[in-house]
């Protein structure tokens, strides 16, 4: 016997039988203008880092001293064929900015999504199984976070030696506890849910129940924190270089540009300025995309 | 003027996030003093709405397009907020659903009660704490000492409660709003909380405006009921006459529809969905001419 | 006549017998440190019940009473500190997951709050597939959404439902989603808990109708938890009256609704406000007057 549903109250969800299905993911995010910008931004600087050599204008370690400290276009005194001006060097601010972006991005994504890989399977384990193994991996986690990060930095990047291979690591270890503490706490609410105890109850494996109840329903914070983290590692990044940590001066680094910048702000405030607004940035649409994400991405936050 | 302690007319509003959707359809009203009257309806019905417009605490996208509220006198629509806090808490109170949110964890009971004590009434601590153990004496809470030194947490669901409705008894109010104050609580404890009310309602004379999807707790706490449906009042009558002889079709499947130990034939009907069509194209087709939308069927 | 207390001997059509539970939460301390080991919080002191094939049971409580403790523990999601649990002559309690495996499939349950008891990031038709795949009920696919459209067919949702998700549904829609879960792969025993205390009485009734004639179309043994005595008395053959983790009374609906021997029962009785008038109610009846914390 096939029965209609029941009277709904009225501004309850959408009919079934309604001719419109719920929005795509695709959809969702495409309408959401600060996703788009953000991702937009974003995606225009994963280019520019690909495809640096192509796009910049000029050799960014091509150093010209008659053209040194050069204003931007558009203010007097500027030459043709440099936009962003030049720094004391005669360098090309805008094509040491394009290479710069290799070495911010290279950073963002490695390091954060080592720190998340290592850092959420940690906390799904802590939080899903609990007491001995969960005391264990907390016990951990706090005596890690009372390690001062910017000593332990400091203190890697010395063992290490200098360059992108210790910035990164020193990311991953300082961060990792950031993704297992907040993931650990969302796997421990996830476990209570009831659709958890239904699928015990339909006889599904712990770790079937792991990764396919739980693990979906973490994944929209893990993402979001995975972006944040994307921004925090370009900054990180930046101050490494500004101390001479990271890569060697040559490569052209924002926070080198902007230790460099430093030196000469009265005469050419345009060297420090462009990367400073690039960081800025940056980090502000890699905050945007991990919001609109994570709102995205959550069926139950999409409403 | 009829001798109506609130008085309720076309009350009419919308949700503008949702395209101006009606949530209330010309709701009127009488509360008579010493009267309780029920409004019962399933969720969505538009009941609390009802009851935050009396407290004007309805939220922003719903507005009120029509009607007044009169109490003493006063359209509570029309008054600011100044003059609407005056009146709130000294001469309408509101005991809440879930006393476990009403009530402040962080705060002890004691605080919490002699608030309205001291700020409407002027009263000292010492002199504001002596009242408010006499009511919860009143509301048959046997520690009164003991219960005012607590944290919400510290007591049970029926206790909480019971606190709530000393707190809005406090200063003797002319009318008190229930918004489902039962529907948490065990049903032993519940039978125990409506005696209590009732029984605070008759001894200071207060009108209730009580809310519930449940009409059998309605039937028994009520004098008279509104049935809502849609934001729109189908039946209005005493309680006896709704239950022995109710008149709007709704009100029949309603009750139909309500399970009872005593008949377990009759009851768990579910309600005709030609009814609920029936009725939609009913509110549908007033809703098309404002102009001469009738009050409903007293 | 089934009013006793204490188990008797295997009857022919006994599905499920449960002897001297005790349930506790919470960790026993480690003998190292005590002489005895520290038991939890108690929650179940002695249940004994019986559950017979095609029968259902109503179990009403109110709250702490543990009759949401014992659904789970007779469907063996939680484990008794003490007791036994035979389902269909087999003792449960002493099965590892394994070995619980294939019996999962023939007791299943039905929960209250389908929001949190539906995964919100699956759909309708992942839910209902799933299980069916992984007890080898369907042998592709194709053919696991086809039972599923057909069982979706069968609680009255359309076919459409398969790529919804949970918040795209109403409330009675959802609960009868979850209905649908749960005798999708043909069990033979249900617990219901207080599956319809959050609906409107229209809803309520359409799911509990709908419930009904599942149960006696699949010839289903049915445990309905609630603390709704009028609706147990609406579709249960026998009653459980549960207080504080005892069972103070049980018995045949007519029985003990007509003739309630515990003072318990009789209250849980009298408190319940009937759409009748029936003015002296509120005044009298066995309710307590004073309360202590």
């Amino acid at each position: 016997m096939v029965e209609v549903s029941a009277a709904r109250p009225e501004g309850s969800q959408a009919t079934l039988g309604d001719t419109l299905r719920p929005p795509s993911i695709r959809t969702r995010l495409l309408g959401d203008r600060k996703v788009v910008a953000a991702g937009s931004f974003l995606l225009i600087l994963i280019v520019a880092a690909l495809a640096a050599p192509l796009i910049a204008p000029r050799d960014p370690l091509d150093q010209n001293l008659m053209l040194a400290t050069l204003p931007p276009a558009g203010f007097a005194g500027a030459e043709p064929g440099y936009v962003l001006g030049t720094d004391d060097l005669g360098r090309d601010v805008l094509s040491r900015l394009i290479f710069g972006t290799r070495v911010s991005l290279t950073v963002a994504f490695i390091a954060a999504g080592l720190a998340a890989l290592l850092g959420s399977w940690l906390g799904l384990v802590a939080g899903f199984l609990g007491e001995g193994i969960d005391s264990l991996i907390s016990r951990l986690v706090d005596v890690w976070m009372a390690f001062p990060p910017v000593l332990l930095s400091i203190l890697l990047v010395a063992v290490l030696g200098t360059g992108l291979h210790s910035v990164i690591t020193a990311i991953v270890v300082i961060d990792w506890t950031r993704f297992c503490r907040v993931v650990r706490t969302e796997t421990m609410a996830q476990a209570r849910m009831d659709y958890v105890v239904a699928a015990r109850a339909l006889g599904f494996s712990r770790f079937a129940i792991l990764l396919r109840e739980i693990l979906p329903n973490v994944m929209p914070v893990l993402i979001a924190l995975i972006t944040l983290e994307m921004g925090i590692a370009v900054v990180v990044e930046a101050i490494l270089s500004f101390v001479g940590l990271s890569v060697s001066s040559d490569t052209p680094t924002w926070g080198g540009m902007i230790a460099a910048g430093r030196q000469s702000i009265h005469q050419a405030w345009w060297v420090l300025a462009a990367p400073l607004l690039a960081l800025f940035a940056t980090v502000v649409a890699f905050n945007q995309l991990g919001d609109g994400l994570a709102r995205s991405l959550d069926p139950v936050l999409r409403r | 003027m009829s001798a109506a302690r609130l008085s309720i007319d076309d009350l009419t509003a919308v949700s503008v996030r949702d395209g101006n959707r009606f949530m209330l359809r010309d709701v009127s009203l009488k509360i008579a003093i010493g009267e309780v009257h029920g409004i019962v309806g399933e969720s969505g019905a538009g009941k609390s709405t009802i009851a935050k417009a009396i407290l004007g605490i309805i939220p922003s996208q719903v507005k009120v397009t029509r009607g007044r509220i009169d109490f003493e006198g006063l359209d509570l629509l029309s008054l600011s907020s100044t003059a609407l806090r005056a009146v709130l808490g000294r001469d309408i109170a509101l005991i809440a659903q879930d006393p476990s949110t009403a009530l402040n964890p962080a705060r002890r009971i004691e605080a919490q009660l002699t608030d309205g004590l001291r700020l409407k009434r002027g009263l000292s601590s010492s002199e504001a704490r002596m009242r408010a153990g006499t009511l919860l004496e009143d509301v048959q809470i046997r520690d009164p000492t003991q219960v005012l030194r607590s944290y919400p947490h510290q007591l049970s669901g029926g206790m909480r409660q019971r606190v709530l409705i000393a707190a809005a008894f406090a200063l003797q109010p002319k009318l008190v709003i229930a918004d489902e104050p039962t529907t948490a609580l065990d049903v032993t404890v519940q039978k125990q909380i409506l005696r209590l009310i009732r029984s605070l309602q008759e001894r200071h004379g207060t009108s209730v405006l009580f809310v519930s999807h449940n009409l059998g707790v309605v039937a028994k706490i009520c004098d008279r009921v509104s049935v809502l449906y849609m934001g729109k009042v189908m039946e209005q009558a005493t309680t006896a006459e709704l239950l022995t002889a109710p008149r709007h079709p709704y009100t029949k499947a309603l009750l139909g529809a309500t399970p009872r130990y005593d008949a377990p034939e009759s009851g768990l009907q579910p309600i005709p969905p030609g009814l609920i069509a029936a009725l939609r194209a009913e509110i549908a087709a007033s809703d098309a001419r404002p102009a001469d939308r009738g009050s409903a069927d007293g | 006549m089934r009013a006793r207390l204490t188990a008797g001997p295997l009857m022919a059509d006994d599905l499920l017998i449960a002897s001297g539970l005790y349930v506790s939460y919470g960790k026993p301390r480690p003998s190292v440190l005590a002489r005895a080991p520290r038991l939890g919080v108690p929650v179940l002191h002695g249940v004994n019940l019986e559950v017979r094939k095609g029968e259902t049971v109503g179990i009403v409580g109110e709250s702490g009473s543990g009759k949401t403790t014992l659904g789970r523990t007779l469907i063996g999601l939680v484990r008794p500190t003490a007791g036994s649990i035979r389902f269909d002559g087999i003792d449960i309690t002493t099965l590892d997951e394994p070995a619980m495996r294939p019996l999962r499939r023939r007791m299943q349950m039905i929960f209250q709050d389908p929001m949190s008891s539906l995964n919100p990031r699956h759909t309708i038709g992942r839910i209902l597939t799933q299980p069916m795949r992984l007890h080898g009920l369907a042998s592709d696919h194709a053919s696991a959404r086809g039972r599923a459209r057909d069982i979706l067919d069968r609680v009255g949702l359309a076919p459409s439902t398969m790529d919804c998700y949970s918040h795209e549904l109403s409330g009675g829609q959802r609960q009868r989603v979850g209905i649908a879960r749960a005798v999708v792969l043909r069990p033979d025993f249900v617990i219901a808990d207080e599956i319809v205390s959050g609906l409107d009485v229209s809803t309520q009734a359409q799911v509990l109708r709908l419930l009904k004639e599942l149960t006696s179309e699949m010839h289903l043994a049915l445990a309905f938890i609630s603390h709704d005595l009028s609706v147990i008395r609406s579709i249960c053959d026998r009653v459980v009256v549960m207080q504080s983790g005892s069972i103070v009374e049980q018995g045949p609906c007519e029985q003990v609704f007509a003739a309630p021997r515990a003072a318990y029962t009789r209250m849980l009785l009298d408190a319940i406000p009937l759409p009748v008038l029936d003015p002296d109610w509120l005044m009298s009846g066995p309710a307590a007057d004073q309360v202590v914390n």
